[in-house]
């Protein structure tokens, strides 16, 4: 290092996907703090609105920009850092640094690369170049070929035999990899990796299934000082990606002497690579001998333990590290990236010893997976190398038991608790263990609680699992005491007991026949609480300044109530589809706006991803699972229910949390804890439908008529008189989950029937479905006055999910007098309802034309005037388009949002009230898939939200902005190509302007038979693809499969019944990773903004284009 | 059914638990360490005799017993104290359980216990003298305590070095032969038998002493070089030792380890205090003062050397970087290393046997 850098470009993920999720947001945002406090200027770059990264006050100079080489060459050009820090942003971030080195940017530029240099990250992400390298210590890796052709590979399983793994080059999460254990897997997975791999190359590895799989994240300075954070264990072995896996920290069945081995070979690769910074390294190591009798070769002949991957960067392992040990690795990273030594960087937890250490942990980290599959039930549920979860949730407690049923908790799945199991499993009683789902999947872990409590040995399982026995064993201890609890009387020393194995209320009533409130009582009477332990990273060898603790049930309690003013924030949990990063930003910035009040922020919540569970953003963290348990504990811990006011201000709780914290915060107010915001009573008018009927009618606001039903027969009455299309969802539902646009009393009976199934007795809505306009406000309330930041309107019409279409702000199209009706009715809305807080609306205007342009505005909007608005739905709570909004307005809706549920006024906040004026600028907010990664999920745009994550571009006018949301959501149709279009009847009568759009770009247009009919009519040219799936070759799929055509439009009439041969067009599509539309209005957006020389727009920081009109500075390049 | 049993503290705090391992009562110093793997090679190491080692680890067992990972031939510490113990370990090597172990051998154990707030008090309080009793009661057993002599009074040495001498067979895997037989006599304090091992496996010709040899008695050996190992107690009871080293300072190669450490610098005049808590775990920072490197370090003592004692020809080459303490000196002239952390790991990071190669260069250039 020849100098400190002085002004450094950070480089963000971009979008959530599968793979890549909130922990980049959590590294991002503490490197940048830690490099503020270093003196050093930052600049970050990132496509991803929702993330605490890209706020103004965390790096000094934001860009909201797609993550492109020449996107990042302009802000380079702009800003001239002197240095890239690329290791924090994921593959995303380190993939844009090579290509930014390798096309010489950061050479003309003078840009230094910190961290790690790019031959480090060759040699680690490059198969060959790894293999090299290990070989060349002496590190044992598997025996491999790396090949780049179909024919080489073959060669390559010839010489290993099977099975064998295929892993692609320079992929996410694994995509495109696989083990293939015959013949026919290899053809399909060699193939797919291959066309995954961006430079078309995969490694034919041989396959160790069944070993066990370690992590070691190990952090190396400028002057070679290494140390090692944490190691983990993977409970699931080799052959399930270890983001897909259960993990435990630290490792619990490796000897000191293994320990140490893979210890020391972590460190010597480390040195090796000559990274600056932190790095993760995964092993595989022999089983232990119940499993290893289970496979032809575990160790006993060879080394006992391969090398199987390195990541040269902070990832997603490392969040977990951090979250799971307390240091905090991306702010040590980030120093050390500009040549800080580990000696010279404090520890930021004990505050008196250095980061040149490695922490002791004295309580065990379970960390579980959260995968999409209750939104997706056809999915294909088998997990391998390919990582599927979209979140994970951590678990801390002082054993494993314990930890592991916590761990279960938090994952919030409805109805999934620790004793769930799918009666299905049971339907031939003579076969148990052949029925049970063990093999890798989503549900293994219940099923393996199932074998055990019908008598399936431990050992069993492990060898039929490859689970060490160590797990399975600790598994039957859970079940040997629910067996003891059913058996016994509930004594103190069994209820203690019971506790202490990390038994809820709930399930501990569940097997005497009590309630989850009578064992509480219970525990009160005989005095068996939970205390509260530090997360300290160092075992309590030295006194620690953190605020962070976990329950466990023990006799010292080290969490003292906070004194004086103090507010419980509720967080969002796992991510989830439909409950995304979104939430945590909000708890993040609740947390901080009680603290701008001079009221201590006491945060809970169970994902180690987020900024929220960063030790530094509140004054207390609780990791816990967010449930009533959990809650009504730290709330006795803290003494919130019953301390007295603080200068009339109680102690309270707070909710920001998404669904997840909604639903705990309604309970919570039933037993009259003190909720800030809005009240139960609020709440449950607005998601009562027989009450917010009568509400709306009360202040003469229209909403689709429709009702609330509990039985089949009452659905079909209301469906009759109102008509269908209907609309239909469970009550109290994020994220649009089991909602569906129904058409017939036949379809609507089958979703009856399967959502009364599901429904946990609650309600099921049913609304007229109008096809319509779709506008989204955001709002915050006083309870007097409303300030309404921004409406947005949708590109796709209503019926497709708000978080799964794209938002423009501001509603580009919306004439003055829908502007007008929609501000009267959000204000109204949000002063009768007394709302305090946030609130979202979503609007229907019906009437006029379904889709109208925001490019073309001027085309008259007097045409629109006969419209009539409706309102969907109230929801009293933060939403998904918080950061959105108040990134481009400017707006700190959260800020305002505590304080006004503090009791201040907004007309004292300085944003005024009723409608923020509108900037001269344009953000587009497009939503992000994972569906490459889902196989047999379709990827149609519905009312159930499909998308993980959400990009946003923004510039002076639309066509730039939406260009860049495009690119930013990689479904920007390329300047000149090929597209197949496959447009339903209904949607027909609307694809002119689609199909005038892409015939002026010169798009060659592929159609099947209806559709080219159509574009023949117009007097267009179209190549017909007559022949449907099984009417042979070339068929439909075929042109997307040999890349004749370049992107596909798929559209599919609202019935949720997708036809056979649209699903294999779409999950063709997705697979050759080309841009799929399912909604023409989608399709019609994108088309608008192609022109002929390609895509225009500027590149600018955040307060560039808030702050400059656009009459000063509007000179796209 | 597990029996009840009680840790008390010679402050009278006492922490209710259940029996494991020999039922009976045990006495001693109480001390955490917090290392997260390595129960079998910490309850093995005689460092730890006439003390309660308290793990800060909650989860004790998970591997079982080996034969391979003993550090020597017995269990040495006088209690142990677990939050939880693994009936059902699971390893290739395992030969037994905890339980087992420690009943076979009549240690007194003691699980379910909040060691972390055990922990807190002795980090808050320092170290203290305890007791695990099972069949006294609490008060009882508080009152035998007082009657027991105080860790500190203790020379512990005497007990577990070895009667005889012998000659060390058994080589550590994986090392570079750079010794070329060169002969090592180790004193044995209460030595861990990876020291022997590391000096085999690196090609040493190794034998071991009785702490009661004389200067005489190894300088008759003839040797190439001699290793003052680690061992329990305080050195202020071992002028015997200091006195048996100053006579062969300079006369051939010393190198001291941890005691051994503590031993070296009293003969060149150094003094040695008591510290609050000690230095036990695997997760050291240690600073290499001449290169500024910092090693991650195995530790086990409650002595330091007092550096304002050091005469001004021994420079002192390693610091804590938890306390900055004394952890390894150098004389300036004579050919004597020492370090108070312990480079054979076992358990522990194997970073530092790069000392050994110091030791063994040290002992080439002497000859």
């Amino acid at each position: 290092m020849t100098e400190k850098p002085k002004r450094i470009l950070v480089i963000g993920s971009g979008p959530i996907v599968i793979g890549q999720a909130a922990e980049f947001d959590y590294a991002g945002t503490q490197a940048c703090k830690s490099l503020r406090e270093e003196g050093v200027e930052t600049i970050l770059v990132n496509s991803n609105p929702a993330t605490i990264m890209t706020d103004e006050d965390v790096a000094d100079f934001v860009y909201i920009e797609p993550l492109t080489v020449p996107v990042i060459t302009r802000i380079i050009e702009r800003e001239q850092p002197d240095a890239l820090l690329p290791t924090l942003g994921g593959q995303t971030g380190l993939n844009l640094a090579v290509e930014l080195a390798e096309a010489g940017v950061l050479e003309k530029y003078g840009v230094q690369l910190l961290g790690s240099s790019v031959d480090s990250i060759k040699k680690a992400e490059d198969r060959q170049l790894f293999r090299e390298l290990l070989t060349d210590i002496g590190e044992p890796t598997p025996p491999s070929f790396v090949v780049n052709s179909y024919e080489e590979a073959t060669e390559a399983k010839n010489t290993i035999g099977l099975p064998v793994v295929i892993r692609p080059a320079y992929t996410l999460g694994g995509t495109g990899g696989g083990i293939a254990k015959d013949d026919d897997d290899f053809i399909e997975i060699v193939k797919s990796g291959l066309s995954a791999s961006p430079i078309h190359q995969v490694l034919v590895e041989k396959s160790i299934v069944g070993w066990k799989e370690l992590e070691y994240e190990v952090m190396r300075d400028g002057s070679d000082n290494c140390i090692t954070i944490c190691n983990m264990e993977n409970i699931d072995p080799m052959g399930v990606h270890t983001g897909d896996s259960i993990v435990v920290a630290p490792s619990q069945t490796l000897s000191d002497n293994e320990y140490q081995m893979l210890r020391t070979a972590s460190l010597k690769i480390i040195r090796k690579l000559g990274i600056e910074g932190g790095c993760n390294v995964q092993f595989a190591l022999a089983p232990g001998n119940v499993v290893a009798e289970t496979l032809p070769d575990a160790g006993r002949i060879g080394p006992s333990y391969y090398v199987i991957e390195v990541n040269p960067r902070v990832s997603r392992s490392s969040a977990l590290a951090s979250k799971a040990t307390g240091y905090p690795i991306a702010r040590v990273a980030a120093k050390v990236a500009i040549g800080m030594t580990l000696d010279e960087i404090q520890n930021a937890v004990t505050q008196r010893t250095v980061a040149a250490f490695e922490p002791a942990l004295d309580y065990c980290v379970v960390k579980i997976p959260r995968w999409p599959f209750d939104k997706f039930p056809s999915g294909e549920r088998t997990l391998g190398t390919q990582m599927k979860a979209t979140g994970e949730v951590m678990a801390i407690d002082r054993t494993f038991e314990a930890a592991f049923q916590k761990a279960v908790r938090s994952l919030e799945i409805t109805n999934r608790s620790i004793e769930w199991e799918d009666p299905s499993w049971f339907s031939n009683e003579e076969s148990v263990l052949n029925n049970l789902p063990i093999y890798p999947n989503d549900q293994r872990l219940w099923a393996l609680l199932a074998g055990l409590r019908r008598n399936v040995s431990p050992d069993e399982l492990s060898r039929r699992t490859g689970i060490d026995p160590w797990f399975t064993r600790s598994f039957s201890r859970i079940i040997a005491m629910e067996r003891t609890i059913e058996s016994n009387d509930l004594s103190y020393d069994l209820l203690r007991k019971a506790k202490r194995l990390g038994f809820t209320d709930q399930r501990i009533g569940e097997l005497v026949n009590q309630s989850a409130k009578d064992i509480r009582k219970l525990r009160k009477r005989l005095n068996i609480k939970p205390v509260y332990k530090m997360v300290d990273t160092c075992a309590a060898e030295f006194e620690a300044q953190t605020p962070y603790f976990y329950s466990t049930y023990e006799t010292e309690n080290e969490a003292e109530p906070l004194q004086g003013k103090r507010a419980l924030v509720l967080g969002s949990g796992p991510i989830r589809i439909g409950q995304g990063i979104e939430f945590d930003y909000c708890s993040v910035h609740a947390a901080w706006a009680l603290q701008e009040e001079g009221v201590k922020s006491i945060l809970v919540n169970s994902n180690p991803e987020t900024v929220s569970t960063d030790f530094d953003t509140s004054d207390r963290l609780y990791f816990e699972p967010l449930d009533e348990e959990s809650i009504f504990d730290i709330i006795d811990n803290e003494r919130l229910a019953t301390d007295p006011e603080q200068d009339g201000n109680p102690p309270s709780i707070v909710q920001f949390g998404g669904q997840t914290a909604i639903n705990l915060s309604q309970n919570l107010a039933k037993e009259s804890m003190p909720i800030l915001g809005s009240t139960a009573h609020t709440i449950d008018v607005a998601s009562d439908r027989h009450l917010f009927e009568e509400f709306l009618r009360g202040i003469n606001i229209p909403n689709p008529p429709g009702g609330s039903v509990s039985n089949i027969e009452e659905a079909l009455q209301v469906a009759n008189e109102i008509k269908y299309p209907v609309l239909v969802r469970p009550s109290y539902v994020l994220g649009g989950r089991a909602m569906e646009i129904v058409q017939t009393p036949e379809e609507l009976q089958r979703y009856m029937g399967d959502a009364l199934e599901a429904g946990e007795g609650r309600k099921v809505l049913i609304d007229k479905y109008f096809v319509g306009k779709e506008v989204e406000v955001d709002a915050v309330c006083d309870g007097e006055s409303v300030l309404i930041p921004g409406i947005m309107e949708h590109v796709e019409r209503a019926g497709v999910h708000s978080g799964d279409s794209m938002a423009i702000y501001p509603g580009l199209t919306l004439t003055k007098q829908e502007i007008a009706t929609i501000t009267d009715y959000t204000t109204r809305i949000g002063r009768s309802l007394n709302i305090k807080g946030l609130m979202n609306i979503q609007y229907v205007i019906v009437g006029g034309n379904t889709y109208r342009s925001p490019g073309s505005i001027t085309e008259g909007i007097s045409e629109y005037e006969k419209t009539e608005v409706f309102v969907i739905e109230v929801n009293p709570r933060s939403s998904r388009t918080i950061p959105f909004i108040s990134k481009m307005t400017g707006v700190p809706m959260v800020n305002l949002a505590v304080k006004a549920m503090l009791g201040k006024k907004l007309t004292g906040m300085g944003y005024g009230t009723g409608l923020f004026p509108a900037p001269e600028i344009v953000g587009v907010k497009a939503p992000v898939f994972s569906m490459s990664k889902l196989t047999g999920v379709d990827t149609y745009l519905g009312p159930e939200m499909k998308s993980t994550g959400e990009v946003m571009g923004i510039d002076y006018n639309f066509e730039s902005a939406i260009s860049k949301a495009l690119i930013a959501a990689n479904l920007r149709l390329p300047e000149k190509g090929s597209i197949l279009l496959s447009i339903s009847d209904e949607d027909k009568k609307q694809s002119d302007r689609l199909i005038q759009n892409l015939v002026d770009a010169g798009y060659d247009l592929f159609a099947t038979e209806g559709t080219a009919s159509l574009i023949s009519e117009l007097g267009e040219k179209v190549v017909a693809i007559p022949k449907r799936l099984n009417e042979g070759h070339p068929n439909v799929v075929d042109i997307i499969v040999n890349g004749t055509v370049n992107a596909v439009v798929n559209t599919i009439t609202g019935n949720g019944s997708a036809v056979q041969d649209g699903f294999h067009i779409r999950r063709a599509a997705v697979e050759k990773r080309i841009p799929c539309f399912t909604s023409i209005d989608t399709a019609t957006a994108a088309a608008e903004s192609l022109t002929s020389e390609g895509p225009n727009y500027n590149v600018k920081s955040m307060l560039e284009y808030i702050r400059t009109p656009q009459g000063e500075s509007h000179n796209a390049k | 059914m597990t029996k009840k049993a009680f840790l008390v503290l010679e402050d009278g705090s006492i922490y209710p638990g259940e029996s494991f391992g020999y039922e009976g009562e045990a006495y001693g110093e109480i001390v955490f360490n917090t290392s997260m793997t390595g129960y079998q090679e910490i309850l093995t190491d005689p460092s730890y005799t006439g003390q309660i080692v308290v793990p800060t680890y909650p989860l004790l067992g998970n591997y079982g017993i080996t034969s391979s990972d003993i550090e020597s031939s017995q269990i040495q510490v006088s209690g142990f104290v677990v939050r939880q113990y693994c009936e059902e370990p699971s390893h290739t090597e395992v030969t037994g359980t905890i339980n087992e172990y420690l009943t076979s051998q009549e240690i007194v154990g003691i699980s379910e216990i909040d060691t972390r707030a055990v922990t807190r008090k002795i980090r808050s309080k320092g170290v203290m003298m305890g007791v695990i009793t099972v069949n006294i009661s609490p008060e009882q057993a508080l009152q035998q305590l007082k009657n027991k002599p105080s860790y500190d009074e203790q020379n512990f040495v005497q007990k577990v070095t070895t009667n005889e001498r012998y000659q060390w067979t058994e080589s550590g895997l994986g090392y570079d032969h750079i010794a070329d037989n060169l002969r090592i006599l180790v004193s044995d304090y209460g030595l861990k038998y990876n020291i022997l091992r590391i000096l085999k496996g690196k090609g040493c010709d190794v034998e071991v002493f009785p702490s009661s040899a004389t200067s005489n008695d190894l300088l008759a050996q003839n040797p190439d070089g001699i290793l003052l190992s680690p061992g329990p107690g305080d050195p202020e009871l071992l002028d015997h030792l200091v006195t048996t080293t100053e006579d062969i300072l300079g006369k051939v190669p010393v190198m001291g380890i941890c005691l051994g450490n503590q031993i070296l610098a009293k003969s060149l005049g150094a003094k040695t205090y008591k510290l609050k808590f000690g230095h036990r775990g695997a997760n050291h920072p240690v600073k290499d003062t001449a290169s500024g490197r910092i090693y991650i370090t195995a530790q086990n003592h409650g002595y330091s050397i007092d550096p304002e004692s050091l005469p001004s020809d021994v420079t002192v080459t390693h610091i804590s970087m938890n306390d900055y303490t004394v952890e390894g000196i150098r004389h300036r002239s004579l050919p004597a290393l020492s370090i108070q952390y312990h480079s054979e790991a076992s358990p522990g990071p194997k970073d530092n046997e790069y000392i050994f190669d110091d030791f063994i260069e040290m002992v080439k250039e002497t000859k």
